[in-house]
């Protein structure tokens, strides 16, 4: 084994053997590392396994909760984006002074304003629907920003183009626009959906039995902090990783000349 | 082919680039449009595509005023071949998609029709085996073919050329002319922007000299190089002719 068998460098990349390796390596001492400090901790699992279903039904509602605000987020964050594109000015400002505002609180006040302060008032008190709207609020303003960022990437010449062979607006939009607006928005709202999923945590504050919420019960039921927050760590980054590398490979997917 | 100008104004904000512009040509296949940049070459040829409308003034293609409201204008872009400068294909369609966009949307054939006839003039191009590609791997040259055939798809009434090789390096250019010098042949009328001196002079049957916000010579290629009439231009030409 030669000196700087773990050096990658642009000028002389590492051996595929040699990143294989470090990856083995470095499982077996971080994890060993853990062992370590946590294995006398690590003992109360029986407990924690008589809830396992609390657990499951967390975990199902928090990607119900996630996909359905995704779909409700998507459709905010589209006819926000066209708001502000909008000539109408009493729209456009509408839509500027919501996404300024929602991007300008933490979601936790968005969460505990919405719930206790609106939608209390209002009379409406089933905590999923108030979360998934809240959620949605939320993440469409990002979304809002990420289409609008999509629909301007989109050059002027585009425009003149389909001006030029005899589109009208409408088609212009569906022909032209849309679709490169399409491919390079879906990794930004990929990666959207995977905050979206790790936002949802923070609706156990208003008592929605979603996962983070199930784990907290758990822990205070059986005293056994990591044995109930270790899989709760885990079942975040089951359903995260997979979609940061879906992100990954949409990013590749998008690299065509403008 | 006649193209009449009547004292055609455009205005940018407080610049003036094209200034009561009056102005008669006709021509049998090619019109010249040559003059320094910023002259009004380009927005010139953006009126004659119905792409904008002048602040005053009237324009007559072989004696029909060009249309004031945007239905008719889009009618009216509809039925002209328009290529520009550079990235005017659509990025995400390839060859073919983009050729056959307009016959499609815009013409109403059915898409296996406007296949066919797409992938004949594509085929006239020599770019029978790059028909799949997108404009992302395609090469510059071939990318100008490919708008000059979307753009003669359509069996429009005349085309213009906005600087159709400026983007381009010598190789494509002499490509893409050599297009352009064979579309001669089609019969369709064509009106060039274009830098490309020893061109002009070649294919075009009259040549116009655009500058400070008007035409200032309109003369057949031969009197227009060998002779022309106006300092203005000669000093042009001598500087342009310098290298």
């Amino acid at each position: 084994m030669k000196a700087g068998f773990f050096l990658d460098r642009p000028a002389s990349p590492a051996r595929p053997a040699a990143k294989i390796l470090t990856v083995c390596i470095l499982l077996l001492v971080y994890s060993g590392l853990c062992w370590m400090a946590f294995s006398h901790s690590l003992k109360n699992w029986e407990q924690v396994w008589n809830y396992r279903v609390t657990f499951l039904n967390g975990w199902a509602a928090t990607i119900g909760i996630s996909a359905a605000a995704l779909l409700l987020s998507t459709a905010i964050g589209a006819l926000t984006a066209l708001a502000r594109r909008s000539a109408f000015l009493p729209l456009r400002y509408t839509a500027v002074a919501y996404v300024e505002t929602v991007r300008g609180l933490p979601l936790v006040v968005l969460v505990l304003f919405g719930f206790y302060g609106i939608a209390n008032a209002i009379g409406w008190n089933d905590r999923v629907s108030v979360g998934i709207v809240l959620l949605s609020l939320f993440s469409g303003a990002y979304i809002a920003e990420i289409i609008r960022g999509g629909i301007e990437s989109v050059g002027r010449s585009q425009w003149d183009s389909a001006r030029a062979i005899g589109l009208t607006t409408t088609q212009t939009y569906r022909f032209v626009i849309f679709p490169q607006v399409l491919r390079q928005i879906l990794p930004p709202v990929a990666g959207q959906f995977s905050s979206l999923i790790k936002d949802s945590s923070l609706l156990y504050i208003i008592g929605i039995p979603e996962l983070t919420f199930a784990a907290n019960q758990i822990n205070s039921a059986t005293y056994s902090t990591f044995e109930s927050f270790v899989p709760l760590g885990i079942c975040y980054l089951v359903l995260t990783l997979p979609v940061s590398l879906w992100t990954k490979y949409l990013e590749s997917q998008v690299r065509y000349e403008t | 082919m006649k193209i009449l100008l009547r004292g055609v104004t455009r205005k940018f904000g407080s610049q003036t680039v094209l200034d009561a512009v009056d102005f008669e040509v006709g021509f049998a296949h090619t019109l010249a449009l040559i003059g320094p940049s910023g002259g009004g070459k380009s927005t010139l040829l953006r009126l004659l595509a119905g792409l904008d409308s002048p602040d005053a003034g009237e324009i007559l293609v072989n004696g029909e005023p060009l249309p004031q409201d945007e239905e008719s204008l889009r009618r009216h872009r509809s039925r002209t071949g328009i290529v520009f400068q550079a990235y005017n294909l659509f990025p995400h369609l390839s060859a073919l998609g983009n050729v056959m966009l307009p016959l499609t949307a815009v013409h109403g054939l059915d898409a296996s029709t406007a296949r066919d006839r797409a992938m004949d003039v594509l085929k006239r191009f020599h770019l029978a085996e790059h028909t799949a590609k997108q404009p992302g791997q395609l090469s510059g040259g071939q990318r100008q073919r490919v708008a000059i055939a979307r753009a003669l798809a359509v069996d429009p009434a005349f085309l213009l050329l906005d600087e159709p090789t400026s983007a381009l390096d010598p190789e494509m250019t002499a490509e893409v002319l050599d297009v352009i010098a064979e579309l001669r042949e089609s019969g369709k009328p064509i009106i060039l922007v274009t830098h490309e001196m020893g061109f002009a002079r070649r294919s075009a049957d009259r040549v116009a000299f655009i500058a400070q916000g008007g035409v200032l010579e309109c003369a057949s290629a031969e009197e227009f190089f060998d002779n022309p009439s106006k300092p203005v231009l000669k000093q042009f030409l001598e500087r342009i002719l310098k290298y």
